[in-house]
């Protein structure tokens, strides 16, 4: 099982009753294997974490187990609600897995979710496989109910797409807590709040010492020459490097089991802390007067691996060979994807985009190059703002906001709000193409889905921009590049704000056909290369300069034809 | 045993997530203790992706290290040579004669190596053919990861019956006979 089925699972056999999140690599398939339970729990997608972390709250205040997902980057965005729940407690038990992404795979940073967690006093568990992801699950809730507090599960991107055994038990019917108005607990008003806050803190203290005696951290005594502090995946890779070594193998990296972890650094003779990332667990150790080897050794960035421990603890002189030097391969966008479409006519206009988060970030990358900016979710538009107050209406004239629909949903709203309010000129671009595409196709709120595939109201993107007072707001075809030139053209020249909302659905779409394929005609061919310029895949060189297009690959897009002003390229049907 | 450890490299789209999985449900269905690790996410818009499957009496962490593979099962050329120092020296490559461009070389900023196999070959032993000409044969290119896991299926610990029984439990229902005949097309062959 999926590390990702397995929190899933463990969440169903817990008595889960509610569960909202925001799709987002490598956290999205925890959600997707909740909606196989359906019958017996309530998903959602919600538009952001923010969002989720608060329904989560309410199904927990309301007397139900409840469950927010989200990648570590949407914890950011959750901290608010995050923080103060944390001061209130919870009625039934509140989870919410947040997933790292060491080395990042698929992320705009590496940042430590147990760093957030303690600033925000939230216990953290943090499992090794998937088999123990279900189990510290149903583990998680039983401390959230019995501490009331709600608990993080981290995990990272390793975890969560790695698979091994899970033994599935039956769901626990968990009785819903009869609700109790509780304005002192739950009004997080200055007057409640101070009251609540050393409660908070005396609820940390007795985590740490009860913490001791809790069997998800584990003591291994061996060869008490070394003796290792780790968890998470990392402990995996202690146990492959040195499998006769002492291990103390922590369950809950906060609070850190004190009295634990004091006993264990005094029967071993050297004292070593392997964990990825920043060095939670290290500094803590120190600050009690411990001697350790940690990130003095180790690196602070990047995944780790049982590798380190051969060079830096076991110092391996055998060396590995030196891999070959070979092309990049880095991600595309696909064979006929729309956004390839719109990022062509702004290179040939040499607009620059202030990017967002999805797919459309990969029109940063040759040949394309047309995404200047990308920071976080919803940035694009803001960030746009932001350049036109600072330098004024004439110099955003060569530049737009680029940002998804479901991006858009998330928070790009609140930025367009902004823009709309504070009297911005700018173009926005919002590129709909029905899904969130990137995390592998998720609805969201202008898609007409929900998580359970039930049919729902299809938010009209079009009517929110125009309910904002948005004059200039123009609906055109991602393919027809003809008119979205001229639309780009009269509206950056406008003082005013305009959005052009460019549809075409994802290739990648269930259901999708493409009744069409394009293909070259050699003799026309001039060998002049426009049709390569925006780097669709499917298109190669021959070695005499004409075109070749893998009809396997082709997805009959047209965008290639119509950038042929030799009609070298036809399109015939597939 | 001692464990194994199996690698699948290929471009994102081509099925090794799939691949593994196939693998990873053999080698449970057989009794060993198995961890699996994929790449999801971005890398599989056309990226280099990399799996790697572990098996054996006790398996601990689920990645495969450099120069620890006893098998690397490569969907093209190019990324059997871009992860072929994952090998162990008496290691086995198993490659799909298949060139994928990548988007550095169709814009001319790289160029595509020549005589891939060939080279490997110098250092270590290949098995190699050309599974997309064989599936189009079949008619169908989809299957063509079959036709080379039939290839690789001769250097791992499972029988051919065995095999045989774990396709018919993973790929899509509409397409077991199909896969099957690609698997036996892959498993004689004596490339």
């Amino acid at each position: 099982m999926l590390g990702n089925e397995a929190i899933a699972r463990g969440a169903y056999e817990a008595g889960v009753q509610v569960s909202s999140a925001y799709p987002g690599t490598p956290s999205t398939e925890i959600s997707e294997a909740m909606a196989n339970y359906k019958d017996e729990l309530y998903c959602e997608w919600a538009p952001n974490e923010k969002v989720a972390m608060e329904v989560a709250i309410g199904a927990s205040i309301s007397g139900v187990r409840s469950m927010a997902s989200m990648k570590h980057v949407g914890f950011n965005v959750a901290a608010d609600p995050m923080y103060t729940v944390a001061y209130t407690g919870v009625t039934g038990g509140l989870v919410t897995v947040v997933a790292d992404d060491p080395g990042m795979y698929s992320s705009q940073n590496e940042q430590d979710t147990r760093q957030i967690c303690r600033a925000a006093n939230v216990p953290v568990l943090e499992p090794s496989d998937s088999a123990d992801a279900k189990d510290f699950m149903k583990f998680a809730y039983e401390i959230s109910e019995t501490y009331d507090t709600p608990v993080v599960v981290r995990t990272t991107t390793r975890l969560a797409h790695s698979q091994c055994e899970v033994v599935l038990e039956d769901r626990i019917e968990k009785a819903v807590i009869p609700y109790e108005k509780n304005i002192a607990k739950y009004v997080a008003m200055p007057a409640n709040s101070r009251k609540r806050h050393p409660i908070v803190v005396a609820r940390m203290k007795k985590l740490s010492e009860d913490s001791c005696d809790f069997k998800i951290n584990r003591v291994e005594y061996n060869d008490t020459k070394i003796g290792f502090i780790t968890s998470g995946i990392p402990y995996y890779y202690v146990k492959e490097a040195m499998p006769s070594a002492s291990v103390l193998k922590l369950g809950m990296v906060h609070p850190l089991p004190k009295k634990l972890i004091l006993d264990f650094a005094s029967k071993v003779d050297q004292l070593v802390v392997f964990e990825e990332l920043e060095p939670v667990i290290e500094e803590q150790i120190r600050a009690w007067g411990i001697n350790v080897i940690g990130k003095d050794i180790f690196p602070l960035v990047g995944e780790y691996s049982a590798r380190l421990i051969h060079e830096f603890i076991l110092k391996d002189k055998t060396t590995t060979k030196e891999p070959a030097i070979v092309p990049a391969r880095p991600p595309i966008l696909c064979p006929g994807c729309p956004h390839r479409s719109v990022y062509t006519v702004l290179k040939k206009l040499k607009i620059h985009a202030a990017g967002d988060i999805g797919c459309y970030t990969l029109g940063a990358v040759a040949p394309l190059n047309v995404v200047d900016t990308t920071i976080c979710m919803g940035a694009s538009i803001s960030s746009l703002h932001g350049m036109e107050k600072a330098r004024g209406k004439d110099y955003v004239k060569n530049w737009v906001a680029v940002i998804g629909d479901s991006t858009f949903m998330h928070t790009g709203i609140n930025s367009l709000m902004n823009m709309a309010y504070n009297k911005a000129a700018g173009t926005v671009l919002i590129l709909d193409n029905s899904i969130t595409a990137m995390t592998g196709h998720q609805d969201n709120p202008a898609t007409g889905k929900t998580l359970m595939q039930e049919p729902t109201n299809a938010i009209d993107i079009k009517k929110i921009v125009k309910a904002f007072g948005i004059e200039n707001v123009f609906e055109v075809n991602s393919f027809d590049i003809v008119k979205l030139e001229e639309l780009l053209k009269t509206e950056t020249a406008k003082d005013e704000i305009s959005v052009i909302i460019c549809k075409a659905p994802c290739v990648l779409l269930k259901g999708i056909s493409f009744p069409k394929k394009c293909i070259p005609i050699t003799d026309k061919c001039v060998k002049c290369g426009a049709c390569l310029q925006p780097g669709c895949p499917a298109l190669t060189k021959n070695e005499d300069g004409t075109i070749a297009i893998d009809s396997n690959a082709c997805n009959g897009c047209g965008l290639c034809m119509s950038l042929c002003k030799f009609n070298a390229i036809k399109e015939v049907d597939a | 045993m001692k464990t194994r450890n199996i690698m699948i490299v290929g471009v994102g789209g081509q099925g090794t997530l799939l691949t593994s999985r196939i693998l990873g449900g053999l080698a449970t269905s057989s009794g060993y203790e198995v961890k699996l690790s994929e790449v999801h996410g971005m890398a599989q818009r056309g990226g280099s992706v990399v799996t790697f499957v572990r098996y054996g009496d006790t398996v601990y962490e689920p990645i495969i290290e450099e120069g620890e593979a006893d098998i690397i099962i490569a969907f093209e050329k190019l990324e059997a040579l871009r992860y072929k120092h994952f090998l162990k020296p008496d290691g086995v490559l198993v490659i799909n004669d298949m060139r994928i461009e990548p988007i550095t070389v169709v814009t001319g900023l790289a160029t595509y190596p020549k005589n891939i196999i060939e080279n490997i070959r110098k250092e270590h032993t290949v098995y190699s053919m050309n599974a997309m000409k064989e599936a189009e044969k079949l008619g169908n290119i989809r299957v063509f990861n079959s036709i080379i896991l039939g290839l690789a299926a001769k250097h791992m610990d499972f029988s051919k019956d065995e095999w045989i029984k774990v396709i018919k439990n993973t790929v899509p229902k509409k397409t077991i006979e199909l896969n099957i005949k690609a698997f036996e097309l892959g498993y004689q062959s004596e490339f």
